[in-house]
């Protein structure tokens, strides 16, 4: 385990290097933004990385809440196969019969209902194998605290992509604050973490993030239809890709998937063994309650 | 064995007679309400035209203001005395009391409400120039969306340091659709545009999260 | 009255319990069995893990690990209705009269008149009538008026932490009296308290504490060996 880190860390640093040349020289020139855009390559990888440790730590707030129960916890393995198999049925038909399939919104595609729904049931029952019951909150604290730095990152380089560009500091586009909001929500779950009691903090930093997940459509929705009716500069630019830059974008993402990754585990690590520390000094207070600091 | 309603409505009764017998708290939050407003019209001065873009938004902005005040005394009275353990050692379920206290603070930011319009439409001029009574809807179901993670932020809040600023801080972000809604759907009342979409919205975000309230408070009302 | 030939199961078995709160452990492997209708003292220093004890059998603590089994049942929400629990703080709203108080915590049992609240005022010697809020009670009356609000679902099993505290000593001298009168009429009562003089004579056993653990149970107030 121990020397994978290394390895991991040396993979990293040339991938990231690699990534920032393409990102820099080798990509091709955007038309209307010219070299501005480049940070495109930062902005949105960071914000699909940020995504993505925010719906880990879902899952790992959702089984943290759910998996204390034998009973609640056989109620949620069967929902989320369920899920899965539902989407996969629903992705069919709707796409076999034709009605449904005008129904669709434009750029949606009839499997990727399907492939959502396999994909969460997929990443449930992987964090359950890999990951108890304590376990499981240490990765929610982990992937909280990480998805917040990437977060910020989106945050930073939006605006300093907007002024160039538009000639205003934010626009209140829908992916832009969005993300915004989903910086707040998990900045206020990190303060809870730290003023809640610690016996109590994994059960109400669960129920937070709950909320937190349960909010996010409803956030993205309302700014959707304020945006219609209010239109503004939408940054992170709409509509379909160069393949090159596409290709430059991929890249990146995977040099900044390493390097999430490296940082995770690194934290991981950290929270597990801290933890060892104070299971093992509760249990010398369990045998010897004299020698034990009150 | 107890019923889940009848307790519901014995405690709302109780803590409504506890509010009106300790006329001081709440004489004390209607005045707080009364300072809102005032130093609201002072801060954004109410000229006629703009002041119906805006008033929707100020309006919002005042009533959360004593939302939260009102929000953070939900559980001063059982705090006192330990209460809470008296409540979680009985049968009685744990969402009779969510609801009671829920509905209560409703009430309450209501009456806040109600005090604090009337001085709005006199210091702004305000005049709806879209239908009144869905006025009435946006105002019931926002204050709803408020009050009822409010109150369950209030729980959360019993456990951590710095109560009072923690029930804000967790409230807020969870709430922007809530009042982004809210602030959308009474400027567009006010200006005569429809706001059937953000009442849609509204009515979506009470119903997810007084779901996601009622099933995750027992969990958080007995975290240890 | 309890029959020695006839064996009643035990109203409290708890089995190897372990109660942690972060590094501190307030009880570290508690093995005991309580059968019923027996008022057990509670004794021990500070820090003994007594308070922890009664509030993990009033299904106020989760265990760390460990059994508890209160009335037969593994779950305390099973057997709530037929347990009273009354601790230090009185539990009660200041603002209300005694008998509000008592009427308000009756519904929650689902008890639906209001006459088991006026017996239960009077059987700890204080007026119903009185309409006086808890809030200006003496020490001892709102003791008093917590013990009626303990009593008012006719609970099998009391749990009491630290009922005497700062009691007057005629309060308290009544309290036992019903106490022991209460454990007569068959129910099963714990009481934790410093005070274990005021239980000399009333109590069946006394149960001594010490860091984490039972050290001893014994019938009369002489501390077992190893105690401090």
């Amino acid at each position: 385990m121990n020397r994978a880190f290394p390895i991991l860390g040396i993979l990293t640093a040339i991938l990231l290097s690699y990534a920032l040349y393409v990102a820099l020289v080798v990509a091709p020139t955007e038309q209307t933004m010219g070299d501005v855009q480049r940070i495109f390559y930062y902005h949105v990888p960071s914000a699909w990385t940020a995504f993505l440790l925010f719906f880990i730590n879902f899952i790992a707030a959702v089984q943290y809440l759910v998996r204390r129960n034998p009973s609640n916890d056989n109620v949620a393995n069967w929902t989320l196969i369920t899920v899965a198999v539902v989407t996969c049925i629903a992705s069919l038909v709707i796409a076999v019969v034709p009605a449904l399939k005008e129904a669709m919104p434009k750029d949606v595609q009839p499997s990727s209902i399907g492939t959502t729904g396999v994909i969460i049931a997929a990443a449930y029952f992987v964090i359950r194998k890999f990951f108890s019951v304590e376990a499981v909150d240490a990765l929610a604290v982990t992937t909280a605290e990480v998805g917040v730095v990437f977060c910020t990152v989106v945050l930073v380089t939006g605006p300093l992509w907007a002024r160039p560009v538009w000639g205003i500091w934010w626009t209140w586009d829908v992916r832009l604050t969005s993300t915004l909001v989903l910086w707040l929500i998990y900045v206020s779950y990190l303060i809870l973490r730290r003023f809640s009691s610690s016996g109590q903090t994994p059960v109400m930093a669960a129920a937070l993030a709950v909320f937190g997940a349960l909010d996010v459509p409803l956030v993205y929705f309302s700014i959707w239809i304020f945006r219609t009716q209010h239109p503004q500069p939408v940054v992170g630019g709409g509509g379909s890709i160069d393949p090159r830059m596409l290709h430059v974008l991929l890249m990146n993402w995977l040099a900044f998937l390493c390097f999430a990754y490296l940082v995770c585990w690194s934290r991981y690590r950290l929270e597990i063994m801290k933890r060892e520390v104070e299971e093992a000094q509760a249990l010398e207070s369990l045998l010897e309650p004299r020698s034990a600091t009150r | 064995m107890p019923t889940p309603t009848g307790i519901t409505r014995a405690t709302l009764r109780k803590d409504l007679r506890l509010e009106w017998r300790s006329k001081d708290a709440v004489n004390s939050m209607l005045f707080f309400s009364l300072l809102v407003v005032v130093v609201f019209s002072f801060s954004f001065d109410p000229n006629a035209e703009e002041s119906r873009r805006i008033a929707g938004g100020l309006i919002w902005v005042a009533f959360l203001f004593a939302a939260v005040v009102a929000l953070n005394q939900t559980w001063a009275r059982e705090i006192r005395n330990q209460v809470l353990d008296a409540y979680r050692v009985s049968p009685a379920p744990a969402n009779s009391l969510f609801l009671a206290k829920a509905i209560g603070n409703f009430i309450f930011v209501s009456v806040l409400e109600a005090l604090m319009t009337p001085l709005f439409i006199i210091f702004y001029q305000l005049r709806a120039l879209g239908p009144t009574w869905q006025l009435l809807i946006v105002a019931a179901l926002g204050t709803w969306a408020l009050v009822v993670n409010g109150t369950f932020f209030a729980t959360m809040s019993l456990r951590t340091r710095s109560r009072e600023i923690m029930l804000p801080l967790l409230l807020f972000p969870i709430s922007i659709p809530a009042l982004l809604g809210m602030v959308q759907a009474t400027t567009a009342i006010l200006i005569g545009e429809g706001a059937r979409v953000w009442i849609a919205l509204l009515l979506s975000y009470d119903l997810v999260f007084t779901t996601a309230c009622l099933v995750l408070f027992e969990t958080v009302l007995n975290a240890e | 009255m309890t029959d020695a030939h006839i064996q009643s199961p035990p109203v409290v078995v708890v089995s190897n319990l372990i109660k942690q709160f972060g590094r501190f452990a307030a009880l570290r492997g508690v093995t005991a069995e309580f059968s019923s209708g027996k008022l057990y003292g509670i004794l021990g220093d500070n820090g003994a893990g007594k308070t922890t004890l009664l509030r993990t059998l009033a299904g106020l603590n989760r265990p760390t690990s460990g059994q508890v089994t209160i009335l037969g049942a593994q779950k305390f929400h099973d057997v709530c209705h037929q347990v009273g629990y009354m601790a230090h703080p009185s539990l009660l709203y200041d603002e209300m009269s005694g008998r509000e108080n008592l009427e308000y915590f009756a519904q929650l049992y689902g008890l639906a008149d209001g006459s088991r609240c006026v017996e239960a005022i009077r059987a700890v010697g204080l007026d119903p009538d009185l309409t006086r809020p808890v809030g200006q009670y003496s020490q001892g009356m709102r003791q008093r008026m917590s013990l009626a609000r303990a009593l008012l679902n006719d609970p099998k099993l009391l749990l009491l932490d630290e009922p005497f505290s700062n009691v007057d000593i005629h309060s308290a001298t009544d309290m036992v009296l019903l106490l022991s009168h209460t454990r007569d009429a068959g129910k099963t009562i714990f009481v934790v308290t410093h005070q274990a003089a005021l239980l000399e004579g009333a109590a069946d056993e006394f149960v001594w504490m010490q860091d984490g653990l039972i050290i001893g149970r014994t019938r009369d107030l002489k501390p077992p060996e190893g105690a401090n």
